[in-house]
């Protein structure tokens, strides 16, 4: 049963210290800021963050890192033009970083979400990042074992929602969302707008309200411009 | 002929993408060779961020920030573009559904090896982003740099010093000086610009001649 919070604040309570935080987003498109706002005023700590990227500016993830709540970080592309709040914290040795190729982050959170146990993939057999992985040559091709990435909370930005905690999405913002809905014991989303149900279009629905257990309106979500960085 | 600038590599690969064929470039270089595809010829490009049909740049009063390529950089939709999650936009590579796809490299072995995603200096942070993805599951992965780094040294080598990005998974190598052909019987050169072939292999260490 999805529940609609009052507020961000209300929406991300109960976080507790030491959680495993998966947050949506590929740099600022998606990323849920202020759900990060909240959490980050919420004092917890010690928190493991799964996210593609590792901040941009000194907003959003950016904030929390700088605020010292995170102990490590999971993310494909932590190295950004306006990286700078995550550079400092590595090079001093004040976070954790693992690299996970971005399409093992997304299928590892895809496994956590379907109960697959674990599986075999193409992607990086050979490479530094397979390192002391199981392998397995099936069919003549060579894969490597990868572990799902469960996260003890997940939050996500979704266009629009209704009551019933169905999300639809906006271009590419889109990106991680769906697939962390799917992966974490709660699943908070920030949309524009919480409709009744029955006021979007069903075909339209991209994650059903099953994977959402609360949503918060955030009409006028802060926009911060991008400055064009890889990955 | 003489040695191609950026322009003119990004030309010949642009060239090479047979009409139809849907097509993922990588960030930097490779960005490129939108510029000079036919406006007919119906190569649909992939962003790995989630969107098939990605259209140009966009201009200023177009720019959404919803609306990015994978260099974060705010692009438009082309006619018939479509919107997808993370999960599906790496089972278009991994699962063999891209046609091409075309990247930048460090290094590039002579055994199609790829190494384009970390120097491995103590310094720097590493970050891999979709590049071990797209290496593994494109139909073809062509490398699109200059053969040479600013100090003279070859990137077409016969073993990559790099860490790799992806084994034997490099079928072309588009560069300033020459296209090379990776396969089977190892490296062919197709064509060169500004050096004779003789000079090129002996530069490359590559032996031979002719084949």
């Amino acid at each position: 049963m999805t529940v609609v919070a009052e507020s961000a604040d209300e929406a991300v309570a109960g976080v507790r210290d030491g959680a495993t935080v998966l947050i949506g987003g590929f740099g600022t498109a998606g990323q849920p800021m202020e759900l990060i706002d909240a959490l980050r005023r919420s004092g917890v700590g010690d928190l493991t963050v799964v996210s593609n990227n590792a901040g941009n500016g000194s907003h959003g993830l950016a904030a929390l890192l700088e605020a010292g709540q995170v102990r490590r970080i999971v993310c494909s592309f932590p190295r950004q033009k306006d990286s700078y709040v995550f550079d400092e914290l590595y090079r001093s040795g004040k976070i954790e970083l693992e690299v996970v190729p971005q399409g093992n982050l997304a299928e590892r959170l895809r496994a956590a979400g379907a109960g697959i146990g674990a599986f075999f993939c193409p992607t990086g057999v050979g490479t530094p990042l397979a390192e002391g992985k199981e392998t397995r040559t099936i069919d003549g091709r060579d894969y490597v074992l990868e572990y799902p990435i469960r996260g003890d909370v997940a939050l996500i930005k979704a266009h629009r929602a209704d009551v019933l905690g169905n999300l639809v999405y906006r271009k590419t913002a889109r990106n991680f969302g769906p697939v962390m809905a799917t992966a974490a014991a709660l699943t908070v989303a920030q949309v524009l707008s919480v409709s009744e149900a029955g006021s979007l279009d069903p075909e339209a629905v991209v994650t059903p309200g099953i994977f959402v257990d609360r949503v918060v309106a955030c009409p006028s979500p802060a926009v911060f411009a991008e400055q064009g960085a890889a990955g | 002929m003489s040695r191609l600038d950026r322009a003119g590599i990004a030309a010949l690969v642009a060239a090479d993408i047979p009409p139809g064929s849907y097509v993922n470039l990588g960030i930097g270089q490779p960005t490129l060779v939108a510029d000079h595809l036919a406006a007919d010829a119906g190569v649909i490009l992939h962003t790995e961020n989630g969107m098939l049909g990605m259209g140009g740049a966009a201009t200023e009063s177009e720019v959404d920030p919803d609306l990015i390529n994978a260099g974060k950089v705010p692009v438009t939709e082309a006619l018939g573009a479509s919107y997808f999650h993370h999960a599906d936009s790496f089972a278009m590579m991994r699962g063999g559904h891209l046609d091409v796809c075309v990247l930048g490299a460090f290094q590039v072995s002579f055994a199609g090896d790829l190494a384009n995603w970390h120097t491995g200096e103590p310094s720097a942070i590493p970050a891999v982003g979709g590049a071990m993805d797209l290496a593994i599951g494109a139909k073809s992965v062509f490398v699109m740099m200059t053969l040479f780094t600013d100090a003279g040294v070859p990137k077409l080598v016969p073993s990559c010093t790099y860490p790799l990005t992806g084994l034997r998974c490099v079928s072309r190598v588009y560069t300033d000086y020459a296209v090379f052909l990776l396969g089977p019987n190892g490296v062919e050169i197709r064509e060169t610009f500004g050096i004779e072939e003789d000079d090129l292999r002996e530069k490359l260490s590559l032996g031979g001649g002719g084949h």
